[in-house]
C-alpha cells in the first residue's frame, strides 16, 4: 500500500503565459503521508495539487504516483481524489447519488452503486441524511459528503484543496481531528493545501513550505517550525524572531556574528561559513529570558515593549529592537505574572547560544501570509 | 420614526396611478378582444355585445372567407418549434464555449448581437435579395426559419449568459475528478443543472417565432405565417372572427408558457423525489 500511493514529482513546472506559476519542482511524498503544502496566495500550493490530481498537465517536468507515470493521464484514471474548496456537490442530486456518481460514470448499475454509496455515508456518519439533496445541509455535513465522494473509488491519493477553511473555528478544529483519524485509518496518502499554520503543523507528516512557485523547505512539522530553511520559511511559520548579522570568526564549526549594534551572537552549526559572509539566524520566540536590567552582552536583543497581549498560556511581548523588524518572546504566564512588564518600558532579552540556529536559504520575503 | 416611514406621501399615490394605468393599457387591450370574440351572431366589431356565442369560433373553422388560416397556424407552430429546438441547442453550446475566452470571442459576441439591433424588415429584405442572387426559393422553413433564428438565436445567448452566470464551473471539474467523460459531465452535471434555464432559453425561442412578423414579411415565400396572415385578415375580414383569432393565438401563447411551467415543476417534483426516496 504504502509504496503505491507514494508520489514523486520531478522537475515540474508550469508556465502561465509567461508566468512561472511552479517552477522547476522536485518533491516526493511518502507512501500513506499526510503532506501539507503551505504557502501565501499563488505560490503556486493549489496548481500543484491540480497537476497531481491531472486538472492541469505540467508544462514539463513528470509525476509519478506509486512509480507510475501519471504525467499526461487523465484525471480519474490515476487513482486521485481530489476535494474541493467549496466541495463542489452536484446540486441536483441527492447525497446518495452525489457520493455514487464516479460508480455511476464508470458504469456501474443503480442498485449496487447506490448501496455502496449508502456504506459510504455511513462511515461519515450521515447514512440517515442519504436523501437530501446538498442544499439542505450544513456546512460541515457538506464536507463530509465532499469526503464520501471522493473515497468512494478507493483512491491512492487524496487531495483536499483548503478543505477546511470554510468552516467556523469551532468547526474546523473538529474536522481537523476527523481529517487525521480518517488518513491513519485509509493508510493512503493526503495532500492538504492551506495557508493555515497551526493546522499544517498539527496535521502533516510533511510540510511543504512554498514561495513563488518553489519550494523553500519540505520536511516534518518540527524541522520546518523549529529549524527553518531561510528567513522567508522563520516568518512565515511564526514562532521565530529573526536577526541579522555579519560573521566576525569562525573556528571550527562555531562562528561569532556581529549585529550593527555591536552585539555578539554564537552560531553552533555554522560549517562552510567564512569570515566577513553576512548571515540571517533565528530564534525561538518562546525560549527567551526578559529581563528589567542589561544582564549579558552576547546572544542578546534589548528595546522598548510596544505592545503586550495575553495569550491564555503564555504573554506575548512585543520589543522595537531599532532593527526594523519586530523582535517578540513569549513568556510563561506565571513568569509574567510574577514581574509584569509595562507598554512602553526598556527590557532586555536574552537566550542560550544553541538556541541560534543559521538560515541558509536566501528567501527573505516577509512571509505574511496572504488572508 | 416608524409613523414617518410608513405614511404615504403624493409620490405613492403619482406612482400608483402611474402603475395602474401601466396595467390598464397593459391587459385592458387584450380583454376587450376576448371578451368582444365570444360576440353574438349578429354582432359587430364593436360594443355593445349582442349576445354571445362561440359562433365566430366555429366560423373561424369552417368558413373559407379567411383564407388558408389553418395552414398559416400549423407553419408558425412548426417554425416557431424548430426555431426553439436549434435556439436551445445552439445557445447552450455557445455559451459554454464563450465561458473560455477563446480568440475572437469578443468580435464575435458583438458580431450576433448586432441582428437583435438591425430592423427586422431590412434584415427581412436582405434575406429575400440573398435568396434570389443565389437563385433560391423563398420558403417558410427555411429563408423565414433563418430570419426567426437571427433574431431568437442572439436573444437566447443572452439568457444563456445571465443562467450561466449562476453555474458554477467546479461541478463540472469535481465530475472530471471523479473520472467523468466529456460526454457523461454534459449529459449528466451541465444540462441537468441548467435545464430550468435551458427551458427559458426554448421557451423564447419559440414565442418570438411564433409571433414574429417584420422579420418574416419578406422571407416567408409563398406561404404565410400566422402573424402575416392575421395582419392581412385585418383589412378585408369585418366580422369578429378576427377578434375569435386574437383568442385562440394569445391562448396558444399562454398554453406554451403553461406547459414551460409544468415541466419546470415535474423537474422540481422529480428533484424532491430523488431526496424524497430511493429514487
Amino acid at each position: 500500500m504504502t509504496d503505491q500511493s507514494r508520489i514523486d514529482i520531478r522537475k515540474v513546472t508550469k508556465l502561465y503565459g509567461g508566468v512561472r506559476a511552479v517552477n522547476e519542482v522536485d518533491l516526493t511524498i511518502d507512501g500513506g503521508a499526510y503532506c501539507c503544502m503551505i504557502g501565501p496566495s499563488g505560490c503556486g500550493k493549489t496548481t500543484l495539487l491540480r497537476m497531481i490530481a491531472g486538472h492541469e498537465i505540467p508544462s514539463s517536468g513528470a509525476i509519478a504516483i506509486g512509480g507510475e507515470d501519471v504525467t499526461a493521464l487523465r484525471t480519474g484514471d490515476r487513482g486521485t481524489a481530489l476535494m474541493f474548496q467549496n466541495y463542489a456537490l452536484f446540486p441536483h442530486l441527492s447525497l446518495t447519488d452525489n457520493v455514487a456518481f464516479s460508480l455511476r460514470v464508470r458504469g456501474q448499475g443503480a442498485d449496487q452503486r447506490r448501496a455502496a454509496a449508502r456504506a459510504m455515508l455511513e462511515r461519515v456518519q450521515l447514512r440517515h441524511l442519504a436523501d437530501r439533496v446538498p442544499s439542505e445541509l450544513s456546512g460541515g455535513q457538506q464536507q463530509r459528503v465532499a469526503l464520501a465522494r471522493a473515497l468512494i473509488t478507493n483512491p491512492k491519493v487524496l487531495l483536499l484543496d483548503e478543505p477546511l477553511s470554510a468552516l467556523d473555528e469551532f468547526l474546523r478544529l473538529r474536522m481537523r481531528v476527523e481529517l487525521k483519524r480518517l488518513q491513519s485509518d485509509l493508510g493512503i496518502t493526503f495532500v492538504h493545501v492551506t495557508h493555515t499554520q497551526p493546522e499544517a503543523i498539527a496535521l502533516a507528516d510533511q510540510v511543504v513550505v512554498m514561495d513563488h512557485g518553489l519550494i523553500e523547505q519540505a520536511a516534518s512539522p518540527r524541522q520546518v517550525y523549529g529549524r527553518p530553511h531561510s528567513p522567508y520559511v522563520a516568518r512565515f511559520m511564526g514562532g521565530q524572531n529573526v536577526l541579522a548579522g555579519k560573521i566576525e570568526k569562525v573556528t571550527g564549526a562555531v562562528a561569532v556574528i556581529a549585529a550593527p549594534d555591536g552585539t555578539r551572537y554564537d552560531l553552533i552549526d555554522a560549517s562552510g561559513l567564512v569570515a566577513g559572509a553576512p548571515v540571517k539566524f533565528s530564534v525561538r520566540r518562546d525560549r527567551i529570558a526578559l529581563s528589567d536590567a542589561a544582564t549579558a552582552a552576547r546572544n542578546a536583543a534589548h528595546g522598548k515593549i510596544v505592545n503586550i497581549e495575553y495569550q491564555g498560556t503564555f504573554v506575548k511581548v512585543s520589543l522595537d529592537t531599532g532593527r526594523g523588524e519586530e523582535f517578540i518572546v513569549y513568556m510563561d504566564d506565571d513568569e509574567y505574572l510574577a514581574a509584569p512588564k509595562e507598554v512602553g518600558q526598556v527590557v532586555y532579552a536574552t537566550w542560550k547560544p544553541e538556541l541560534n540556529h543559521f538560515l541558509r536559504g536566501t528567501n527573505d520575503s516577509a512571509g505574511t501570509p496572504h488572508e | 420614526m416608524a409613523h414617518a416611514s410608513t405614511r404615504r406621501g403624493p409620490a405613492f399615490y403619482f406612482l400608483a396611478a402611474f402603475f395602474a394605468l401601466f396595467v390598464a393599457f397593459l391587459y385592458g387591450p387584450m380583454l376587450i378582444i376576448f371578451l368582444l370574440s365570444f360576440q353574438g351572431t349578429s354582432g359587430g366589431l364593436t360594443f355593445p355585445m349582442r349576445g354571445v356565442s362561440t359562433h365566430w369560433f366555429v366560423d373561424l373553422w369552417s368558413s373559407s372567407r379567411y383564407g388558408d388560416l389553418g395552414g398559416a397556424f400549423s407553419r408558425s407552430v412548426i417554425l416557431g418549434v424548430l426555431s426553439m429546438l436549434i435556439t436551445a441547442a445552439c445557445c447552450l453550446f455557445a455559451g459554454l464555449a464563450f465561458r473560455r475566452k477563446f480568440w475572437g470571442a469578443g468580435p464575435l459576441f458583438y458580431l450576433s448581437i448586432v441582428s437583435l439591433v438591425v430592423p427586422g424588415i431590412l434584415l427581412g429584405l436582405g434575406i429575400s435579395q440573398f435568396f434570389q442572387l443565389l437563385g433560391f426559393q423563398l420558403h417558410w422553413w427555411l429563408s423565414a426559419l433563418g430570419a426567426h433564428l437571427s433574431w431568437t438565436l442572439p436573444f437566447g445567448l443572452l439568457i444563456m449568459f445571465a443562467v450561466l452566470n449562476r453555474f458554477d464551473s467546479s461541478w463540472e471539474e469535481a465530475a472530471r475528478d471523479a473520472g467523468a467523460r466529456p460526454a457523461q459531465i454534459l449529459a449528466y452535471i451541465t444540462v441537468p443543472i441548467l435545464f430550468p434555464g435551458l427551458i427559458a432559453v426554448a421557451l423564447f425561442g419559440f414565442t418570438l417565432s411564433y409571433d414574429e412578423y417584420p422579420r418574416s414579411l419578406l422571407t416567408v415565400g409563398g406561404l404565410n405565417t400566422l402573424p402575416i396572415e392575421i395582419s392581412n385578415m385585418t383589412t378585408n375580414v369585418t366580422t369578429p372572427a378576427l377578434y375569435a383569432i386574437g383568442t385562440v393565438t394569445s391562448a396558444i401563447s399562454f398554453l406554451v408558457i403553461a406547459i414551460a411551467f409544468i415541466a419546470i415543476a415535474i423537474i422540481q417534483k422529480n428533484r424532491a423525489r430523488a431526496r424524497g426516496e430511493k429514487a
